[in-house]
């Protein structure tokens, strides 16, 4: 982040403007009277050329993209600010915003965070309190959809974070390898034990494989059954939940599937998967309603046609995947007002919502969006299936699970004894009781 | 303005600067802040201010973490069968090489150099390809030659280890080549001369005369082998995407302590674990010193 240049004048003594929370140095002191000389009124003095101040956004691929789009927009409300967008590779990015967030420099005014750093950031006090003046985020609850708000909330009801984009749960299935094992829609989706029945029959006609990893199931069954207050993985004591009945069904699933061979075991994102999705030997995936814009821009452009878009089995409903937009507490105060009004801009405005929609299939968290004519439109991909009108219903239904400091190593433990499951026939309660014993020994940390 | 002087005397310090600098910032300040982190709880992005002393108690929860041990129960197995194997291969090979090429002698110790200077993420990145369970290489050869089943080299925790061994071994064998020809060059001619002439064969010219030469540089190979294999990162890391693979077995210590602070935000505990495993590299050196250092040369 560039500090703008130094006014011909600075005061010696530094003006109140400037948060407490923030080291008072030189550099936040000359910005924050940058803010101040933007500001139209009388001349405090200061040259007839005045740079414009310049608004940094952090963010990565494809985000990025929607907020340079944005710019016009954004130069409308605020023509002597100019965007600039720091784009980096998912991983880099959420580890380059954990080094500013822990040392104040290099911090961005905004910041894209996914759904999954949220939480862990939400935890300690690095992001602005959007709940408070003067941003009082509450006073647009009713326009976001509601699970999306509640990701970004804290335990304390602190709301860390706006949300821009997400990412309702969807079964994509390859139909015309149904139609062969003569297996209906209704079987796929009627209960998880249906649906890997479903899948042994299409093994038995077609040889192709169910879903990519046993661990996909796993991950959505013990999403079901969340009791309210309840997180993932540890309650709000922090007290182990993983023996509980959900997490047995889901290991028991994830080794009916096993057993039955209705795995391909590919990890999602590898090689070998999108090779399964163009060889036509993976019959669906669990997965957002995003992955139906990569299989027909990359993953397996061959295949359009043949998928169509389900609604999860058991009447379960899950969000993978979800943008917020959030600021730091670190930032000086001119530029978080800022910050909150490109915020405002880009998850706030119908036009721009929708056009995020339309070029980078972000699928919008402003529920004014939903009455577009674009969610009835057929995607030709899916055989001309309206499926958006599909994922709308399902984001009114999908609930907020609340977020623990240690939720990223409880998801490495139970990913690994179920691979013990899997792999070596290890018990299913020795397997929880194993890492329940572990988590408990982290939960308070 | 003339600029003032500094007296002839200075001169040393003013050319040993740049590198002084440079450490303090990049080798003492981290070095520091690490131990001073070891002893403190941090959430990172709650900023600087919010750290809290807690002594010993992050050493505690490292030694007690089942995690760290299976951390450092692989990153032995990995420096073993990557480490014996380099040097096993490398002296035999030096001593070939040394003898039979003339001409071509600098281009085949190229050779073999080159994945050492390779970046290790462009190999990391290459070998994935190569051991893909259903299209790479390796699983294609060895179905050629031996018929066999592919092997799940990267997704199955048994044969991710050897894989790691397997790139860890190709990329530092080289440069142990590289190490003993250097060290072969300082062996007097006229020892093997004699041994010859005293009716030794090449074998028992190698045993008797070339290995005790190389005793030193061995001892120079095998610490840096020791310390290069505690600290193995970048090689399972890519190789495992990031995570350490399937039941953790391709996960080091550095991978493990990486993880805890990025992956579980819990600075003060990975700080803690980088400093107990300095402590088992300590205690590893003194012990390949005590075995090699020659006897009665003041230890």
């Amino acid at each position: 982040m560039h500090p703008p240049p130094v006014p011909p004048f600075v005061p010696p003594f530094v003006p109140p403007l400037v948060s407490p929370l923030a080291p008072i140095t030189r550099r936040r002191a000359t910005q924050a009277l940058a803010g101040l000389a933007l500001a139209p009124g009388p001349g405090l003095g200061v040259r007839a050329a005045n740079p414009p101040t310049v608004l940094t956004v952090a963010a990565f691929p494809a985000v990025d993209k929607i907020v340079e789009a944005a710019a016009p927009a954004w130069n409308k409300l605020h023509p002597g600010v100019a965007l600039k967008v720091v784009s980096r590779q998912f991983a880099d990015h959420h580890t380059a915003m954990t080094t500013a967030l822990s040392t104040s420099f290099y911090l961005p005014d905004v910041m894209a965070l996914e759904v999954g750093y949220v939480g862990r950031f939400a935890q300690g006090g690095g992001l602005e309190n959007l709940a408070q003046p003067p941003y009082d985020i509450r006073r647009f609850e009713q326009q976001y959809v509601p699970y999306a708000l509640r990701q970004a909330t804290g335990r304390s009801g602190a709301i860390v974070a706006a949300p821009t984009d997400i990412g309702p749960g969807t079964l994509l299935v390859r139909t015309d390898i149904l139609a062969k094992a003569g297996v209906s829609d209704a079987e796929m989706t009627r209960s998880w034990e249906s649906y890997v029945a479903a899948g042994v029959k299409i093994k038995q006609v077609t040889g192709a494989y169910l879903l990519a990893h046993a661990r996909d199931i796993k991950d959505i069954a013990i999403r079901t059954g969340i009791q309210p207050g309840e997180g993932l993985y540890f309650d709000k004591d922090s007290q182990v939940l993983v023996a509980s009945p959900r997490f047995v069904r889901a290991f028991e699933l994830a080794r009916q599937v096993r057993k039955n061979k209705l795995d391909a075991k590919v990890s999602a994102w590898s090689n070998e998967w999108s090779e399964a999705f163009k060889r036509g030997t993976l019959v669906t995936q669990l997965s957002g309603a995003w992955l139906a814009g990569h299989l027909s821009n990359w993953l397996a452009p061959s295949t359009k046609g043949k998928w169509r878009a389900l609604q999860l089995p058991e009447g379960s409903f899950a969000a993978y995947g979800g943008t917020f937009f959030a600021i730091a507490r670190g930032a000086p105060v001119a530029n978080k007002l800022l910050a909150w009004d490109l915020i405002q801009l880009l998850t706030l405005n119908r036009e721009l919502q929708l056009a995020a929609f339309k070029s980078q299939d972000a699928f919008p968290a402003l529920v004014s969006t939903y009455d577009d004519p674009f969610f009835e439109q057929p995607l030709p991909f899916l055989g001309g299936q309206p499926a958006r009108a599909m994922w709308r219903e399902a984001t009114r239904h999908i609930q907020a699970v609340a977020v623990h400091k240690q939720d990223a190593f409880a998801g490495e433990v139970i990913d690994t004894e179920l691979d013990k499951v899997l792999d070596h026939g290890k018990d299913v309660a020795v397997a929880l009781a194993d890492a329940a014993r572990l988590l408990a020994k982290r939960a308070k940390r | 303005m003339k600029l003032p002087r500094l007296s002839p005397a200075w001169t040393p310090y003013v050319l040993l600067s740049p590198f002084v600098v440079l450490f303090l910032v990049f080798g003492m300040f981290p070095l520091a802040f690490s131990l001073y982190l070891a002893f403190q709880t941090w959430e990172p992005t709650s900023g600087l201010g919010t750290m809290q002393f807690v002594g010993f108690e992050n050493f505690v929860f490292s030694l007690q973490d089942e995690w760290f041990w299976k951390s450092l129960k692989n990153t032995a197995w990995l420096a073993v069968a990557s480490g014996v194997p380099q040097h096993l291969v490398a002296i035999p090979l030096a001593v070939f090489i040394h003898t039979s090429f003339k001409r071509l002698r600098n281009g085949v110790v190229g050779a073999y150099f080159l994945p050492y200077i390779t970046s290790t993420v462009a190999i990391a990145i290459m070998f994935s390809s190569l051991f893909s369970t259903d299209y790479g290489v390796v699983n294609t050869m060895l179905a050629k030659l031996f018929g066999n089943e592919p092997i799940d080299w990267l997704g199955a925790p048994e044969n991710i280890k050897p894989a790691i061994a397997m790139i860890v071994f190709w990329r530092y064998l080289g440069f142990n080549v590289v190490l003993y020809l250097a060290a072969l060059q300082t062996i007097p001619k006229d020892l093997y001369e004699a041994a010859t002439m005293d009716g030794a064969g090449r074998l028992q010219q190698f045993f008797h005369i070339t290995l005790p030469s190389l005793k030193p540089m061995m001892f120079f190979g095998v610490t840096l082998s020791v310390i290069g294999g505690l600290q193995l990162f970048e090689e399972p890391f890519i190789l495992t995407g990031g995570r350490g693979g399937s039941d953790q077995s391709g996960m080091t210590t550095a991978i493990y302590l990486y993880r805890m602070a990025f992956d579980f935000n819990d600075f003060g505990a990975a700080s803690a674990m980088s400093w107990l495993l300095f402590i088992v590299v300590v205690v590893l050196t003194l012990l390949t010193n005590r075995a090699f250092k020659p006897k009665g040369a003041g230890g």
